[in-house]
């Protein structure tokens, strides 16, 4: 029945009611316009405002935020200008953090998005549905229960030194081991869905001409099926790579001080009485640039894909 | 001419059986399962040990529902109690907020023509999820500063619509584009206004995507920590600012038990919106 939609029918009913559904778009508009769109404009203001003693900011125009994040005066501030390493080390930081985060999510959840999309179709959906699960619940307790999971007095230790594996508990916690496996745990289904969605639509029978010209299996994955599953890998990149750099959850509970990224430096700055509101969103600002660098470079290679005609 | 007959997967012909095998790579069967076990793991774990009945977090002593009784009843009760209640309204009514506001941009997208901001549009609707939590939560702070608004339950409950709105627009929004509109058209036909369509025809064949959309924002709202840690002011916890102060001391076993509560809750609300969106398929 759904097929015998006629496309003229379509233009014209979508005409009659077209003047008002305009209208419904307002609601829309209006809250993320007010309540995200303007707040990010309104952060951006603040990244030029003078720090306030109390938390909050005084409205005089400066750079100071900006200078506090690139430039090192010295402990006074009179010294010489040198390149302030510290926080473009955290940056730095936690761009390989995200990095590799995606990169083993990568690994491990391309073959799960194979394998699942490779499954007779009814388990298929059941596979979905178990992939998803985690995600729904909330990323704290996720957080917590890897927390749990690998401290030193938890089951992980406690179960290898029963077993006489060990003799000490190894040091998981606290790591930038830790908080790898924090990102790669939150973010895991990001990469596996995108990738499922793309092999599911992938048609085989590309394959199978690779294989009557007696292509080996591995050669065919890496030359027929990647390539055009691309998009979805990309995506599932991105997916994880994005909030991966802004985590805050995974390094503060699981990282600990020494392991400081830039969810934490924000975070930071907005706590109390102590905060630098104007440099806090400096550094947001540096981050949501950076970010949508990173969407741009997508954005251009999903248009380039689309031009060579895939 | 002979037309190429199209592959139907999972039937037990000579050819489905090579293809089968032509598509089988080896470890792959073994990465999933890995996968699974890495999701799971930690929350089962974290389940059977919310019913150790020693005081000591790791160390088995055996099966008691002592943790869940001081979650209900202990010194902190009262505490968790509030949060509960306050995480369970601005759900609520974020999600019903949201829900509406997705349906009525839904129905603009998806039955409109083409207008020149549409695109925009759609940016616009999944913004939320674009821009990094961190990021939003830091911009609303700003903003309600700014402009002087309390920080209380109001503000965490503007914030939670925001993002809310993409996450219950993306189920209402697939569930309209699999109707056809031929029933709009031959309600059309008959003379029934717009609004008729709309209440008559269309709303009930969408309830499955709007419950479904529904659903997910209500979870997302009640999972959420870090904007709601943002905005929320001095007084007031939702579950999940409460849980993180209170593992910030040091995880205690009844924090194990409510983990497990609110993991069983999300994962039925879930199981629910799939099933609807499954029962509202065959349909």
């Amino acid at each position: 029945m759904a097929g015998m939609a006629s496309p003229k029918g379509n233009k014209a009913e979508a005409s009659i009611v077209d003047g008002r559904l305009g209208i419904l778009l307002l609601p829309s508009w209006v809250v993320i316009g007010i309540l995200l769109v303007i707040p990010v404009l309104i952060m951006f203001v603040y990244s030029f405002l003078t720090q306030d003693f109390r938390g909050g900011v005084i409205w005089t125009f400066t750079l100071e935020a900006y200078d506090q994040f690139f430039i090192d005066r010295g402990l006074f501030g009179d010294e010489p200008a040198q390149l302030e390493w510290t926080y473009i080390l955290i940056f730095w930081r936690s761009f390989l953090q995200a990095f590799f985060a995606m990169i083993f999510c990568l690994l491990i959840g391309f073959p799960t998005a194979y394998f699942m999309a490779t499954s007779p179709p009814r388990s298929r959906s059941f596979l979905l549905f178990l992939v998803t699960i985690p995600y729904w619940v909330n990323l704290l307790i996720r957080t917590v229960s890897m927390k749990f999971l690998i401290r030193d007095t938890g089951p992980i230790n406690e179960w290898l030194m029963a077993f006489g594996m060990i003799d000490e508990p190894i040091r998981m916690i606290n790591t930038a081991f830790a908080v790898q496996l924090g990102l790669f745990y939150s973010y895991l289904p990001f990469m596996v869905l995108p990738i499922y969605a793309s092999i599911e639509r992938y048609n085989f029978v590309l394959s199978e001409a690779a294989a009557d010209l007696y292509t080996g299996r591995w050669t065919t994955l890496f030359k027929v099926l990647i390539p055009t599953v691309k998009p979805g890998i990309i995506a599932g990149c991105i997916l994880v790579f994005i909030p991966s750099l802004g985590a805050f959850l995974a390094p503060d509970l699981l990282g600990g001080a020494k392991n400081f990224m830039i969810g934490s430096l924000v975070e930071e700055q907005f706590k109390g009485q102590a905060g630098d509101w104007p440099f806090g969103a400096a550094v947001s600002m540096i981050l949501l640039t950076n970010i949508m660098i990173v969407l741009l470079f997508y954005a251009r290679s999903q248009t380039n894909s689309a031009g060579r005609g895939h | 001419m002979l037309a190429a007959k199209p592959i139907q997967r999972g039937v037990d012909t000579d050819m489905a059986v090579a293809n089968k095998k032509m598509k089988w790579y080896p470890g792959f069967r073994e990465i999933t399962l890995a996968c699974f076990f890495i999701l799971y793991a930690p929350l089962i774990i974290v389940m059977i040990y919310s019913f150790n009945a020693s005081q000591s977090i790791t160390i088995w002593g055996g099966f008691s529902l002592q943790w869940y009784e001081e979650v209900f009843f202990g010194i902190e009760a009262e505490k968790f109690k509030k949060a509960t209640i306050n995480s369970l309204i601005i759900a609520i009514m974020a999600a019903v907020v949201s829900t509406v506001i997705a349906t009525a941009a839904a129905l603009a997208m998806v039955r409109g023509k083409a207008f020149k901001g549409k695109s925009l549009t759609f940016g616009l609707i999944n913004l939320p999820l674009m821009v990094p939590e961190i990021v939003t939560a830091v911009a609303t702070l700003i903003f309600f500063s700014v402009i002087g608004f309390d920080r209380g339950v109001l503000s965490i409950l503007l914030a939670h619509i925001v993002f809310c709105i993409p996450f219950a627009y993306l189920p209402i929004s697939a569930r309209l584009q699999g109707i056809s509109s031929i029933y709009e058209q031959a309600g059309r036909d008959l003379y029934a206004t717009p609004g008729e369509t709309f209440l008559l025809i269309l709303f009930p064949l969408m309830v499955p995507g709007i419950l479904s959309g529904f659903l997910l924002a209500f979870i997302i709202s009640l999972d959420d920590f870090i904007i709601t840690n943002f905005v929320k002011g001095a007084g007031v916890e939702t579950l999940p600012t409460a849980i993180f102060g209170a593992v910030k001391q040091g995880i205690k076993p009844n924090i194990m038990a409510i983990s497990t509560l609110m993991l069983t809750v999300s994962i039925v609300l879930v199981s629910i919106s799939y099933l609807i969106s499954r029962i509202g398929r065959q349909n």
